[in-house]
């Protein structure tokens, strides 16, 4: 039996509200394609490309508890936050970010990297320096690539030391996008 | 042995139940009634989630919550209204902590289609399907396993 849309999202709206889910997650357009975002009572907790939901809600699941559920309300914010921001109107997130799943060095990592400002450029070795671990520059390569919440946290900035834009999640015409529109790169 | 079951994220417990459990709750309380007594069985089931040890018989489970949220929906009409509709067809399950020590000794499969067929009322096809069998094979199943039960009150 088909379960009206109405009635669907009446479902998901009242899991929210009633504070029932560990990770309430939503898709949403963007210029850069598709993103899936996921947050916890905590924060936001994950953004991700390319997303294939059945498969990041098993993931989701692994990392923060079984009751994931796609429920747009809890993520309004963010996707409020991200619009504004493709829209060239926001230059800093104010969102809470949940990183309980990452390592211990890998949080500093992210502490660090949540301070590179708009339209800046920084080095991997440089974000090791200051994460306290100057010859790291590989391992924050890693921390990098599997960064849960791109474009909030901006891994994007991070180049290598000859300038070249070395890797990115998304691939690199996401990342030669974000630092297009934030003004770093000239336009391509 | 069957093997270890994870329990899914909720979103495809959902997706996967939501409409075996709408058409349990049509043909109990009606369609208006069934509406909000769909969102209060997904609500119960997000309340005991947590609580699941495994992801074995998820069907059953959603239809036996949806079944206790329409008794509960039965109850209160009953309580509040003057003109009783004929509802004793509606009738209670066997109280699972029996049913469980009774059939506590029995091979997996047939220990679950008992369970399920004494327990949850649930037809052959739904068991069947709860456990990845033919109709006819949890039927054979729930048999073999009153047989056992049985000799096994005889000796």
């Amino acid at each position: 039996m088909t379960v009206s849309s109405d009635l669907d999202r009446r479902f998901r709206d009242a899991a929210a509200a009633e504070g029932l889910l560990d990770v309430a997650y939503e898709l949403h357009d963007t210029p850069v394609g598709e993103l899936l975002v996921a947050v916890t009572d905590r924060g936001v907790c994950e953004i991700s490309y390319d997303a294939d939901p059945a498969a990041e809600a098993e993931r989701l699941a692994r990392l923060f508890g079984t009751r994931v559920l796609r429920s747009p309300r809890p993520t309004d914010e963010v996707r409020r936050q991200l619009d504004e921001y493709f829209a060239g109107r926001r230059h800093e997130f104010e969102l809470e970010v949940d990183l309980s799943a990452a390592r211990e060095f890998g949080r500093t990592v992210l502490d660090q990297l949540a301070r590179v400002p708009y339209g800046e450029l920084t080095t991997y070795g440089t974000l090791a320096e200051r994460a306290g671990k100057p010859r790291a520059a590989r391992a924050v390569g890693t921390i990098m690539n599997r960064n849960p919440v791109p474009i909030v946290l901006p891994c994007h900035r991070v180049v290598g030391s000859t300038g070249s834009l070395v890797g990115y999640a998304g691939g690199l015409d996401r990342k030669r996008a974000l630092l297009e529109l934030e003004g770093a790169l000239p336009p391509g | 042995m069957m093997d270890v079951v994870s329990v899914p994220p909720f979103e495809r417990f959902y997706e996967e139940q939501r409409g075996p459990v709408l058409a349990q709750l049509r043909s109990m309380l009606g369609r208006d009634a069934a509406d909000d007594a769909f969102q209060e069985t997904f609500l119960r089931a997000l309340r005991a989630y947590p609580t699941l040890e495994h992801g074995r018989h998820l069907r059953a489970w959603a239809l036996q919550i949806a079944r206790n949220v329409a008794l509960d929906v039965v109850r209160r009409t009953r309580a509040t209204s003057a003109a009783v509709p004929d509802l004793e067809s509606v009738d209670e399950p066997l109280p699972y902590e029996e049913l469980r020590r009774l059939t506590a000794g029995l091979p997996e499969k047939e220990r679950a289609a008992v369970y399920l067929r004494y327990g949850y009322d649930l037809s052959y096809e739904d068991i069947g399907n709860a456990l990845g069998s033919s109709p006819e094979a949890a039927r054979q199943a729930a048999s073999s396993g009153v047989r056992r039960l049985r000799r096994k009150e005889l000796s």
